[in-house]
C-alpha cells in the first residue's frame, strides 16, 4: 500500500483543516484521504475541512460522494478550491464555497510552483471585486475589472482585460522585465519588482496602458498601441 | 404560498440597512402582503425602535431559537398595519446567540404563513451577517453614494457570489441630487459602474426619514415625502412590477441616464 502522507498534506488554518491533493488518480486521493481521517478519528471529529484539488476535474458524483463519506465520519466539507473551472462549477453547484477568504497557504503554492513551468500563466474569467488576493508564481490574466480593493500578486506579467483600480504587483519575485497592461490603467498602488507607482490623475478618457520599468529604472506607463 | 425571503445589508454601518428594512415591511404591508421582518442585529436591536414596537417587545429571537416561546408569541404585530409583524432582537445577548441553521430553521417554519420575509442584517460580515444571508432566497445591498460604503458593498458582493447566493440587487440609498451635479457626490453611474449589480432603487436624502424613524412610523407612510415614495417603488419591485425610477432632478438628465443604465429604456 502507499505511503498516504506522499498524496496529501493536511494543515491547520483559521476556519479548520486545509487539505491539498496533488494530481494523482481521485480515486487514489479520496481513499489516502478517508484512511488518514479514519486513522487518526479524534483529530478529525467535527473538523472544517476544506480541500484544495488543484487541477483535478471532478464531477458532481465525486464530490458528492467524498461530501457524504466525510459527513459520515462527523466532518463538515465547506469549500473546495481549484484551478479547473469544471471542478469550480461542480463545488458551486453543491453550495460548496470555491474561495476561502485567506490567502492560500504557501506551502500549497509552493507545492504548484513545482508543477507549473515559467510561461505558466493563471486566466480568471471575473470580475475581481474588494477583499480578493490573487498570488501566482507565473503571469495573470483577467477577463474582467480589478476593483479596489482587490489585489493581484504575480510573479510574471498581469494582463487585465478591463478596469484595473485596485492594487496588483508583478514581478513579484524581482523580475524587472515584468509589465502590467490594462485597458484602464487607474490602480491604486502599482508595483514592479520594487518600485511602486500610484495613479495620479483620474482617467477622464481611459485608453489601453502598459506600465513597466525603464531604462533609468524608474516605473512609467504608455499608451498600449497595436504598432509599437 | 411560500414566502420570499429577502436579506438587507451593507458590510458598511450606518448607511440605512434598518431604515430600509423597515420602510419596505410598511410598504409592502400596505400593498397587502402579509409581511414578518426579523431583526438579525442581536445585540444592538434597532428595527423594533424605528416601527414604533420596543415597548410591545415580550419574547425575541434567541427565545425562540433556545426554547422559551413559540415562533408565534415572538411575532410583534404592527400598530398600523394588520399584516406586519416584527420579530424583535434580544438586545442583552451577542451574535454568536444564534447560528445559521437556527435561522434557516425559523424562517422555515414562516415561509408557509407570509408573503415576505425581510431579515435585517448586522453590519459587518461576520457571524451576524452570514447568519442574516444562510436563509436569503435574495439579498438586497444597500449603500450610500460614498467611496467607502461603496467599497464594503463591493466585498459583500464578493462573498455573497462565492456563496452562490445568487446576483444581489441594489439599494442606493441617501442621494443627493444636488451634490452629484456639483460633482461633490458619486453619481448612480459611477457606483453602478463599479458594482455591476442590478440597481432596484434609488432613495433621495430626506430629512423626514429622520424624523419619521424617530418617532417609529417609517417614512413609508408619509405620501408625500420623496424618500417614502422611492421605498414604495422599491416595494412594488421586489413584488414583479415594472416601475420607472423617480425623476431626482426637475431637467430628468439623471433619471434618463440611470434608465439607459438600467435597461429599462
Amino acid at each position: 500500500m502507499e505511503d498516504t502522507k506522499s498524496l496529501l498534506q493536511i494543515k491547520g488554518i483559521r476556519d479548520g483543516l486545509l487539505v491539498s491533493i496533488d494530481d494523482a488518480p481521485w480515486e487514489q486521493q479520496r481513499s489516502a484521504l478517508l484512511t488518514q481521517v479514519d486513522s487518526q478519528p479524534a483529530f478529525f471529529q467535527g473538523a472544517r475541512l476544506a480541500l484544495d484539488v488543484m487541477t483535478q476535474v471532478l464531477k458532481v458524483d465525486d464530490l458528492a460522494e467524498l461530501r457524504d463519506q466525510l459527513s459520515e465520519r462527523g466532518i463538515f466539507l465547506w469549500a473546495v478550491i481549484s484551478e479547473s473551472p469544471t471542478t469550480e462549477k461542480t463545488a458551486q453547484l453543491l453550495g460548496l464555497a470555491t474561495r476561502i477568504s485567506k490567502p492560500r497557504p504557501e506551502e500549497a503554492r509552493q507545492f504548484s510552483i513545482a508543477d507549473l513551468g515559467e510561461e505558466t500563466a493563471l486566466l480568471l474569467n471575473r470580475t475581481l471585486r474588494s477583499g480578493t488576493r490573487i498570488e501566482f508564481p507565473g503571469h495573470v490574466v483577467i477577463l474582467g475589472d480589478v476593483n479596489p480593493g482587490a489585489e493581484i500578486i504575480a510573479e510574471g506579467n498581469i494582463i487585465i482585460w478591463g478596469r484595473l483600480r485596485g492594487m496588483v504587483r508583478a514581478g513579484s519575485a524581482g523580475n524587472v522585465a515584468a509589465v502590467i497592461c490594462a485597458l484602464d490603467l487607474s490602480p491604486t498602488q502599482l508595483r514592479i519588482a520594487d518600485e511602486v507607482a500610484t495613479t495620479l490623475r483620474p482617467r477622464i478618457d481611459p485608453k489601453p496602458e502598459m506600465a513597466r520599468i525603464n531604462e533609468h529604472g524608474k516605473l512609467q506607463s504608455e499608451n498600449w498601441s497595436p504598432d509599437r | 404560498m411560500p414566502a420570499q425571503v429577502i436579506t438587507l445589508t451593507s458590510g458598511k454601518g450606518g448607511v440605512g440597512k434598518t431604515t430600509a428594512t423597515a420602510n419596505l415591511a410598511v410598504a409592502l404591508a400596505a400593498e397587502k402582503s402579509k409581511v414578518v421582518c426579523i431583526d438579525g442585529d442581536i445585540g444592538l436591536r434597532n428595527l423594533d425602535v424605528i416601527l414604533g414596537l420596543e415597548n410591545r417587545i415580550v419574547y425575541d429571537l434567541v427565545d425562540v431559537i433556545e426554547g422559551r416561546c413559540r415562533l408565534k408569541q415572538a411575532m410583534i404585530r404592527d400598530k398600523k398595519l394588520p399584516d406586519l409583524y416584527l420579530i424583535p432582537a434580544a438586545q442583552t445577548r451577542d451574535k454568536n446567540a444564534i447560528s445559521a441553521s437556527d435561522m434557516m430553521r425559523v424562517v422555515k417554519d414562516l415561509r408557509s404563513d407570509f408573503d415576505f420575509v425581510l431579515i435585517d442584517s448586522p453590519a459587518g460580515i461576520e457571524r451576524g451577517f452570514r447568519n442574516a444571508i444562510a436563509a436569503a432566497d435574495r439579498v438586497l445591498v444597500v449603500t450610500n453614494p460614498e467611496v467607502s460604503a461603496v467599497r464594503d458593498a463591493d466585498r459583500v458582493i464578493g462573498i455573497l457570489e462565492s456563496e452562490e447566493k445568487g446576483p444581489a440587487a441594489l439599494i442606493l440609498n441617501r442621494l443627493n441630487p444636488a451634490l452629484v451635479k456639483s460633482k461633490d457626490m458619486l453619481s448612480p453611474e459611477d457606483v453602478l459602474d463599479l458594482l455591476a449589480v442590478e440597481l432596484i432603487g434609488i432613495v433621495p436624502e430626506d430629512e423626514n426619514v429622520i424624523i419619521a424613524s424617530n418617532r417609529g412610523a417609517p417614512v413609508a407612510y408619509d405620501a408625500k415625502s420623496r424618500a417614502g415614495q422611492a421605498f414604495r417603488n422599491i416595494a412594488k419591485r421586489l413584488k414583479g412590477e415594472t416601475v420607472p425610477f423617480l425623476d431626482l432632478e426637475a431637467q430628468g438628465s439623471l433619471w434618463e441616464r440611470i434608465q439607459r443604465l438600467t435597461g429599462r429604456k
